[in-house]
C-alpha cells in the first residue's frame, strides 16, 4: 500500500484545533496519522518545511459553465484551476446550459467530474426549473443523483410566495437553500455599488439596500419554514448584521463571503474595469470591513469564490454590458491571506472557513485531516511572493481584476485521494 | 495635467482648464476673420465616433476640425455597423488602422471613451459618455461664463435638472468647482445622485433656494422618452416645480445669466421667452463650442508622441 | 483670463535681469538708434506712407513695430498702423513639439488690402517665422507689398527669405540665445537685445 509522508510542515486542521509542526501520514488514500516525527520509513516523503499542511480547501460556491458554456471553462479546465489555487473539492452552481434542474444534468456533471476533474465536484442544483422562479424542481431526485444544495444563483426569487415553498419543501429533503439575495427591482439597471463611486462616474448604482431587504426576506421565510437557508455572497454591512441577529434567534441560516469583496471596494472600477464588475457588486470601505468582521467573528462561515469564468471578448465590452463576475480559485488565497497578515483572523480561522466549515454546510465528510478520511490535502506557502498572470493558470478565461498584480502566498503542493495531482513547480500532474 | 487624451475634467487641474480657456480666446479671433481657416492640422485626419446621435456635438468638431484644416470623417451609428453587433473595441482599431491623428467618441455607455482610449494609439477625445462626462460642453460652458462675467472664483453657479443621467452637470460640476466658484444642484430627490456632496456642491430640492442669488443657471435637458413616469410624475408637475421662467429667476442676481445644452424642450426646463433671450446666452454657448474645441484639438490632435528615450550611457 | 502674454514673467523686475553666460549686445539707447534708421530707410523705399500698415510678430515685435511707428508718425506726419499677427497657427514645426505652445493675441485694426505691410521681428534667424507670418498674412488679404523688418538678423536661413530692414547683424552660434528682454506691455520700458550662450545648468 502507498505511503507518502507530508513531514514537517505546520499542520492546521481546525476539527481538531491542531495547529503545530507535524507529519501527516497518508496510506492507501487516506488519513493515516497526524503526529509529530512519524518514522519515513518505506514512504514517499514530500517536504513541507515552511508551508502550511491543511485539508483540502472546499469551495461551495463556483460556476464551472458545463454543460452549454464551455468556451468560457469546463468541468476539467475548471477542476484544474480549482486544485491550483488548492480546492480540492467544489461544489459547482446550477446556471449551465440547459440549467441542472433535472438528474439527468445532474449525472452528467458528476460524469464528466469523474473523468475530467482532478478535484471533487458537487453539483448544486436549481431550487426552481430553469431558474424561472416558478416551479421548483424534483428536489428529491436531484439529491438521489448527487446535488449537494439548491439554488437558483445569479438569479433572485423573488415571489416570496414560491420562495417560500421551496424553503419548505427543501426542508423535508434536508438540503440547504442558497440564495444569491438582490431584490431585482431595487437593482433595477444598477451596475456598480450606489455611492460616491457611481455618483462620480455616472454608472448606474445598485444600492446596498437591494441585498439587505432580500436577505432580511429570506431570513424571516427560514424562520418560518426551519430550512437551512445560506446565504451566498454577502457583500454589505446590514446583511452581515441581519445574519449575526437571525443567528442569535435560532434560525438556521449560513452564510459565505467572497475573497473579492473582503480584498476589494468600489473604486476599483473607477477606472471602468469591467473585471471589477460583479454581483454583487463591490461595495464600500465601510461593507467590506463589515464582512472581514463578519467573517472573524463567525456570522459568515465560508470563504467561497464564486468563480465565474467570462470569455475574453464578453467582458471586453461597455461597462453596462459586460457579464458580472471573475475567477477565483487561483487568486484566493493569496488575497485572503491578507487577512491573517492584517491580523483579522488566524491561520487556523481563516483555513476552518474555508475547509470544514462549507463542508458542513453542504454535508461533505471532507475538509479535516482526521484519520481515516479521503486524504485530501493542500499544502501552503504562506510567504511565496510571485505575480498572478491568467494566462499562466488553468481556467480558460482571464477575468480578473488581480491580472498582473504582486502575490503574498501560494498554493504548492495539492493531494486529492492521496494522489498528488498539483505542484507549483511541475503544475497539474493527472491526465 | 492635459495629457494624451481629454476623457474627463476630473483628470484636469485649474491650470489646465485656464490654458484650455485661453486658447480657445485665441480661436475665437480666428473665428471673427473673413478666412476663419489656418494650416495647423493641415495632413491631420480627426475622425468623428459617434455611437450615440448628436448633430451639435458632432457638427461643432467638425466645424472646429474644418478651420484647423484637418480633415474630419463621421463615423456614426447609422449607416455603419456601429448599430450591428460588432464591439466597440473592433469598431475602434478597425478605424485606428486607418491612422486617424485623433478619434473624437459619444457614446451612451460611462466609461467607453476610456476604453477606446486604451485601446487607441492616438489620442481620444470624449464627446461624451452615459452620465458620466462632457468634458467640452462644461469647458465651453466655463469659456462662456468666463467671457460673459469677467471671472469665474466666486461666482454662484445653480445646475438644475436630471443631475443623475447628466453628464452635461458632473462635468460642469468638476469644471466650476475646480475654479473656485460655488455650485449648487437643484432637482427633485429622485434626480439627485446618492452623495452628490461628495462632488463638492450643495444639493437644492426647491428651484427657489438654487437660484437665489446665482449669477449663473444651468438648466437641463429633460428627457421627456425616458424619464416620463419615472423619476416625476408628470411634465406639467416638473414644469410647474423646476421648470425656470422669468417668475422663478427675480431671486437670482440682477445680472444672472441662463445656460442650457440643448437642445431646449421650450416650456418644459425653460420658458419659452427665456430661452430666446437674455438673460440666456444659449447661442453663445453654441457660438463658442466651436472655438473651445479648436483649442481643445489644437492642444491635442496630431501631436507627436514622446521621444524615445535615449538609451542611459 | 491670463494677462497678454509678456515677454518677461509676470512680476516686473526693476532691472531687466541678468543670467549667468548673458551678453548684452544692443541695449535701450542702440535700439533706439537702429529703429530710428529703420524709420528713415523706410520712408525713403516707400513713397506713399498713408498706406503703410505695421504688422508686429509677438513678442519681441509687439513694443519694436509701437516704437517704430512712432518715429515714423514723427517724420511723415502722420498716424500709422499698428497691427500684431500671431503665427503660432501657421508653425511648420509643431507636431514636433510634444506640448503645444501657447497661443498669442492678434489685432488686426484693418484690411490688408492695398497696403504696404512692414512684418516687425525682434530676431531673425531661420526665416520660418517670417514665412509663417507672410502665410498668415494672405489669410487678412492681398497687401500690395509686403517688407520685413528685424532688430537683430543672426543668420542661419533655412529660407530663402530676404530682411529688408537689419538693426544690427550680430554673428552667432546656432546654440546661442538671441533674445529681446524688458518688455511688458509698456511701451516706455527699456529695452535690451541679450545673447545667452547655453550654459551648462549644475542644477538640471
Amino acid at each position: 500500500m502507498k505511503r507518502v509522508l507530508i513531514q514537517g510542515g505546520r499542520v492546521l486542521d481546525p476539527q481538531s484545533g491542531r495547529d503545530e509542526v507535524c507529519d501527516v501520514l497518508v496510506e492507501g488514500g487516506k488519513i493515516a496519522a497526524v503526529d509529530r516525527e512519524i518514522a519515513a520509513e518505506g514512504c514517499e516523503v514530500i517536504d513541507a518545511g515552511g508551508c502550511w499542511v491543511t485539508p483540502g480547501l472546499i469551495d461551495l460556491h463556483t460556476h464551472l459553465r458545463e454543460p452549454g458554456q464551455e468556451y468560457k471553462e469546463d468541468i476539467a479546465s475548471g477542476g484544474r484551476s480549482a486544485v491550483a489555487g488548492g480546492f480540492t473539492t467544489v461544489a459547482c452552481m446550477a446556471n449551465t446550459h440547459p440549467v441542472n434542474d433535472d438528474p439527468s444534468v445532474t449525472d452528467y456533471i458528476l460524469d464528466r467530474a469523474l473523468h475530467d476533474s482532478p478535484a471533487r465536484v458537487f453539483p448544486i442544483a436549481a431550487a426552481t426549473q430553469g431558474l424561472k422562479g416558478e416551479l421548483m424542481t424534483e428536489m428529491h431526485a436531484l439529491v438521489a443523483a448527487g446535488a449537494v444544495a439548491f439554488s437558483d444563483d445569479g438569479k433572485t426569487i423573488m415571489d416570496a410566495g414560491v420562495m417560500r415553498r421551496v424553503l419548505d419543501y427543501a426542508h423535508g429533503v434536508g438540503r440547504p437553500v442558497i440564495v444569491h439575495a438582490e431584490d431585482c427591482t431595487l437593482v433595477g439597471e444598477g451596475v456598480v455599488n450606489e455611492g460616491l463611486v457611481s455618483t462620480r462616474l455616472g454608472l448606474p448604482g445598485n444600492p446596498a439596500t437591494a441585498e439587505v431587504i432580500q436577505v432580511a426576506r429570506d431570513l424571516h421565510l427560514a424562520e418560518l419554514t426551519g430550512c437551512h437557508l445560506h446565504v451566498a455572497h454577502v457583500s454589505t454591512a446590514g446583511a452581515v448584521d441581519l445574519i449575526r441577529a437571525a443567528r442569535d434567534r435560532g434560525i438556521f441560516v449560513t452564510a459565505e463571503v467572497t475573497p473579492h469583496h473582503l480584498a476589494l471596494t468600489d473604486e476599483a472600477t473607477l477606472n471602468f474595469d469591467t473585471n471589477a464588475k460583479m454581483a454583487p457588486p463591490l461595495r464600500s470601505a465601510e461593507d467590506r470591513d463589515a464582512c472581514r468582521r463578519g467573517l472573524a467573528d463567525g456570522t459568515l462561515d465560508a470563504v467561497a469564490t464564486d468563480h465565474a469564468p467570462h470569455a475574453v471578448q464578453e467582458k471586453d465590452v461597455e461597462f453596462t454590458k459586460a457579464p458580472p463576475g471573475i475567477i477565483g480559485f487561483e487568486t484566493a488565497i493569496p488575497v485572503v491571506l491578507d487577512l491573517v497578515r492584517e491580523g483579522i483572523l488566524s491561520p487556523l480561522e481563516l483555513i476552518r472557513r474555508m475547509t470544514i466549515n462549507p463542508a458542513r454546510i453542504l454535508h461533505l465528510e471532507y475538509g479535516t485531516l482526521t484519520p481515516g478520511v479521503p486524504a485530501d490535502i493542500t499544502l501552503i506557502d504562506p510567504e511565496k511572493s510571485w505575480v498572478y498572470d491568467p494566462a499562466k493558470g488553468y481556467s480558460k478565461s482571464r477575468n480578473s481584476p488581480w491580472t498582473g498584480k504582486p502575490m503574498q502566498g501560494r498554493v504548492v503542493s495539492v493531494l486529492v485521494g492521496g494522489e498528488p495531482v498539483y505542484d507549483v513547480e511541475r503544475g497539474i500532474l493527472t491526465p | 495635467m492635459i495629457g494624451r487624451d481629454l476623457l474627463a475634467i476630473s483628470d484636469l487641474t485649474a491650470e489646465d482648464l485656464w490654458k484650455i480657456l485661453e486658447t480657445a480666446e485665441h480661436m475665437q479671433e480666428v473665428g471673427r476673420r473673413d478666412i476663419k481657416k489656418v494650416p495647423t492640422l493641415r495632413g491631420r485626419t480627426i475622425i468623428n465616433l459617434f455611437f450615440e446621435s448628436s448633430t451639435r456635438t458632432r457638427t461643432s468638431f467638425e466645424i472646429a476640425g474644418k478651420r484647423l484644416s484637418a480633415d474630419v470623417v463621421n463615423f456614426s451609428s447609422s449607416g455603419s455597423s456601429l448599430s450591428k453587433d460588432e464591439s466597440i473595441l473592433d469598431t475602434a482599431l478597425t478605424l485606428e488602422a486607418m491612422a486617424p491623428d485623433v478619434v473624437v467618441v459619444r457614446h451612451g455607455v460611462a466609461g467607453v471613451p476610456r476604453r477606446i482610449a486604451d485601446a487607441l494609439d492616438a489620442p481620444v477625445i470624449n464627446a461624451g459618455d452615459g452620465a458620466h462626462e462632457h468634458p467640452t460642453q462644461a469647458l465651453l460652458d466655463l469659456f462662456t461664463v468666463y467671457q460673459e462675467k469677467g471671472h469665474l472664483e466666486g461666482l454662484s453657479v445653480a445646475i438644475v435638472g436630471d443631475i443623475l443621467n447628466s453628464r452635461v452637470a458632473r462635468s460642469n460640476i468638476h469644471a466650476f468647482t475646480k475654479m473656485g466658484a460655488e455650485v449648487r444642484v437643484a432637482a427633485p430627490p429622485t434626480m439627485l445622485p446618492v452623495g452628490v456632496e461628495s462632488l463638492g456642491v450643495k444639493p437644492c430640492t426647491s428651484l427657489r433656494e438654487a437660484v437665489d442669488g446665482v449669477d449663473v443657471v444651468m438648466v437641463l435637458r429633460i428627457q421627456l422618452e425616458r424619464l416620463s413616469g419615472a423619476l416625476f410624475p408628470s411634465v406639467r408637475e416638473y414644469a410647474a416645480t423646476f421648470g425656470l421662467d422669468r417668475e422663478k429667476l427675480r431671486y437670482a442676481k440682477d445680472d444672472v445669466i441662463v445656460m442650457h445644452p440643448g437642445p431646449v424642450n421650450r416650456g418644459v426646463e425653460l420658458a419659452p421667452d427665456l430661452a430666446d433671450h437674455r438673460p440666456s446666452v444659449i447661442l453663445e454657448q453654441v457660438r463658442n463650442g466651436v472655438a473651445l474645441r479648436m483649442a481643445v484639438l489644437y492642444l491635442i490632435a496630431g501631436r507627436a508622441p514622446a521621444p524615445i528615450a535615449e538609451p542611459k550611457q | 483670463m491670463p494677462n497678454e502674454p509678456t515677454v518677461r514673467t509676470e512680476e516686473t523686475p526693476a532691472r531687466i535681469e541678468t543670467r549667468p553666460g548673458d551678453r548684452v549686445v544692443l541695449d535701450n539707447r542702440g535700439i533706439q538708434r537702429a529703429l530710428a534708421r529703420i524709420a528713415h530707410e523706410v520712408v525713403e523705399r516707400n513713397e506713399d506712407l498713408s498706406n503703410l500698415y505695421l504688422v508686429a510678430i509677438p513678442n519681441g515685435g509687439v513694443p519694436l513695430a509701437r516704437r517704430l511707428a512712432a518715429s515714423l508718425e514723427k517724420i511723415a506726419e502722420q498716424d500709422v498702423l499698428v497691427g500684431v499677427l500671431d503665427t503660432t497657427l501657421y508653425r511648420d514645426d509643431l507636431v514636433a513639439s510634444g506640448e503645444r505652445p501657447a497661443l498669442r493675441r492678434t489685432e488686426m485694426p484693418s484690411m490688408v488690402d492695398g497696403r504696404i505691410v512692414i512684418l516687425v521681428d525682434d530676431v531673425a534667424k531661420t526665416g520660418r517665422t517670417i514665412r509663417a507670418a507672410m502665410d498668415a498674412l494672405m489669410d487678412f488679404g492681398r497687401p500690395s507689398r509686403v517688407q520685413v523688418v528685424a532688430l537683430i538678423d543672426r543668420g542661419h536661413r533655412e529660407l530663402p527669405i530676404k530682411i529688408d530692414y537689419v538693426g544690427k547683424n550680430i554673428p552667432t552660434h546656432p546654440q546661442e540665445t538671441v533674445e529681446l528682454r524688458g518688455y511688458d506691455g509698456s511701451d516706455d520700458d527699456p529695452l535690451e537685445v541679450v545673447v545667452h550662450a547655453e550654459v551648462e545648468d549644475a542644477a538640471s
